[in-house]
């Protein structure tokens, strides 16, 4: 007798939602644009051309140049890199404090949950891009020079460049956990007293065992969904602030200060505005599509927060 | 109905004392000194004037006594001075009493966000109905699709393709400022058509976000409620469609909308930074981006406490709306 495993009914399900597909192809294209950025972009990002300042779209230069005569579509596919690289460091880090709040809150209830959960309230009550620019504000800039070690430091050189996007991808991280941590409580609620879970502490498991391979593993469907959903709202974070001048910084290339010199230069260069913009759209669209469509297709029977 | 009022009021109040605590955190456990940014900016400050200078804003007492202090200056509205060039009293600044009601800072975000918040129910309650009545139709694909499009488009760079084709090309409207240059020696009524020509842009920009949010809730939520028995028993005694969902469904499918009306409000009143920001526009989310822009603390501290509190008032609205909406609640005891 053959039995399906959550896993195949998921993929069948998933194959057969058109829109879902959709997304996961814009999402995976955007990955091998980000990732091929040296050979698939025409010029170099920072390459400066003094002849062809703000000129229209044309055949040598297919989204126009800015107002340094730089290409716009090189700068864009170099763009793409740190919108990726953003979203899911950020929401990375969102997640796993929000695991972690989550389940313990779930977890161990009674004052340690009304105070977990009063202090997400009233994180969730300060607007969020007030909050999100005062922690920026109040963040050193140095911060990863000053506490992370030489080798990791290197490392995030590399795949990252510029410094000041570790800090931009620790602020969107430290104020978008709540979403998770309520989310993970409410499993944990529904989950914690079921049978297995009984059996695991009759046997003796410890709470950290409990926490991790009996209940998390069991919860992480709709992690997975918001984890998705959320670096949509993550690239619209990081596009707002360097949009409005302090998240990523120039000369290093990103959607959301390309769309600055668009406001600036907003009578003479339309491309400027234009085709950035369509890129965040696109982007957050594939995010969103895949997202939803990864929640519609898991096995209700592990989609645990429906019923509660 | 009032003790409901009451219990949630009393609800607030450790949240508000909570809101404090966490705004006086934020820049007391940050690196460096609030007095830092003072100081750096002054070539001529000498370690005396610098030591002065903590004392005058406490910082040489233990946290707890400076939260305190802050505490009871602040249940006065005493926001203490700003660190700018004007040192002018924070509060001064964000609800100037020497300018006209219209044209203080706080007054003009609260009222853009207000009215932002009346135009996403006029437009997306609407939506979320017909495109849920008409399920399957064209209709409800194209609105679903614009819809969903419209949770994807960042708010900012529809501003800058509205003001490149209203302001630039069409140049129908203007795209920055609240009123023109000469608007002191207008007519009553072509300032006030001044005022709403300037406003247009930035309310729809304003509004845009949660619209597409909210009429997508709008139309599940219908939809789960039109499936409900006494929809069908409404329908099969006989009552005109019409009746049957405006009299039967929507009150039902209006409570989740309300909830998600006061959940929204945090990221509304945010976003205020930026639409204010683009559009330069002097209200309250300008003066917190400047205030962040100078490490204006004091000024930075007061904006988070009343925007928090704003929330909070949102909140509250949306209690009472839901208490207008269920007679369950109102007529618990």
């Amino acid at each position: 007798m053959r039995t399906d495993s959550p896993g195949s009914v998921f993929w069948r399900r998933f194959k057969r939602n058109k829109l879902a597909v959709a997304g996961g192809i814009i999402v995976l294209l955007l990955f091998v644009v980000a990732a091929l950025a040296p050979i698939v972009s025409p010029y170099k990002p920072n390459e400066i051309d003094r002849k062809y300042i703000l000129m229209p779209p044309s055949l040598a230069h297919p989204f126009g140049t800015d107002d340094l005569g730089r290409d716009v579509l090189s700068r864009m596919i170099y763009g793409s890199k740190i919108s990726l690289a953003v979203g899911f460091v950020s929401v990375s880090i969102a997640t796993f404090i929000g695991l972690i709040v989550g389940a313990v809150a779930g977890y161990y209830g009674k004052w340690i949950e009304r105070i977990a959960m009063r202090f997400i309230d009233i994180m969730l009550t300060i607007p969020t891009f007030f909050l999100i620019l005062a922690v920026m504000a109040f963040m050193d800039p140095n911060l990863w020079v000053t506490y992370l070690a030489p080798e990791v430091q290197r490392i995030l050189e590399v795949v990252i460049i510029d410094p000041n996007i570790m800090t931009i991808m620790i602020v969107i991280g430290l104020t978008g956990w709540m979403g998770v941590a309520r989310l993970v409580r409410a499993e944990f609620l529904s989950v914690k007293e079921r049978d297995y879970v009984m059996a695991a502490r009759a046997l003796g498991a410890s709470d950290l065992r409990i926490i991790f391979r009996h209940i998390l593993v069991n919860s992480m469907a709709p992690v997975l969904v918001s984890a998705v959903l959320g670096i949509a709202g993550a690239v619209l974070v990081e596009s707002a602030l360097s949009f409005l001048g302090i998240g990523v910084q120039p000369p290093t290339p990103s959607w959301g200060n390309i769309l600055t010199l668009g406001k600036d230069n907003i009578e003479i260069a339309w491309w400027l505005s234009v085709f950035p913009g369509l890129a965040i759209l696109v982007t957050v669209l594939g995010y969103n599509l895949l997202g939803e469509g990864i929640r519609d297709s898991i096995d209700p029977r592990l989609w645990e927060s429906d019923r509660t | 109905m009032l003790t409901y009022l009451a219990k949630r009021l009393l609800e607030m109040i450790p949240t508000l004392f909570g809101i404090t605590l966490i705004s006086f955190l934020i820049i007391h456990l940050a690196p460096g000194k609030p007095t830092d940014a003072l100081s750096e900016m002054n070539p001529k400050m000498t370690p005396e004037a610098r030591e002065r200078l903590e004392k005058l804003y406490n910082l040489d007492k233990p946290i707890i006594v400076q939260y305190g202090l802050w505490l009871k200056r602040i249940v006065k509205f005493d926001f203490g001075e700003s660190f700018s060039m004007d040192r002018r009293p924070v509060m001064q600044k964000i609800w100037d009493t020497r300018q006209p009601l219209l044209d203080r800072r706080l007054f003009i975000t609260f009222m853009l966000n207000l009215m932002a918040m009346v135009i996403i129910l006029m437009i997306a309650i609407p939506l979320g109905i017909s495109s849920a009545t008409h399920q399957n139709t064209l209709y409800d694909k194209i609105t679903t699709t614009a819809v969903f499009l419209g949770f994807a488009t960042p708010p900012f760079w529809l501003a800058l393709l509205l003001m490149m084709l209203f302001g630039v090309y069409l140049e129908w409207l203007p795209i920055s400022g609240l009123k023109s240059m000469g608007y002191d020696s207008l007519a009553m009524g072509s300032k006030i058509l001044d005022r709403a020509r300037h406003l247009i842009l930035p309310m729809f920009i304003a509004a845009f976000g949660g619209l597409a949010a909210d009429s997508r809730y709008m139309r599940s939520s219908m939809l789960e409620v039109i499936r409900q028995d006494y929809v069908t028993v409404a329908r099969a005694k006989g009552l005109p469609e019409k009746k049957v969902i405006y009299r039967h469904a929507f009150r039902n499918a209006l409570l989740p909308l309300i909830t998600l009306m006061g959940l929204s409000v945090p990221g509304l009143i945010g976003g205020s930074v930026i639409f204010e920001q683009i559009f330069s526009i002097p209200g309250m989310g300008q003066l917190f981006f400047n205030g962040v822009m100078a490490r204006d603390y004091p000024l930075i501290m007061a904006i988070l406490t009343i925007g928090a509190f704003l929330t909070l008032l949102g909140n509250l609205l949306a209690d009472i709306g839901y208490m207008l909406a269920d007679p369950r609640i109102r007529t618990e005891r």
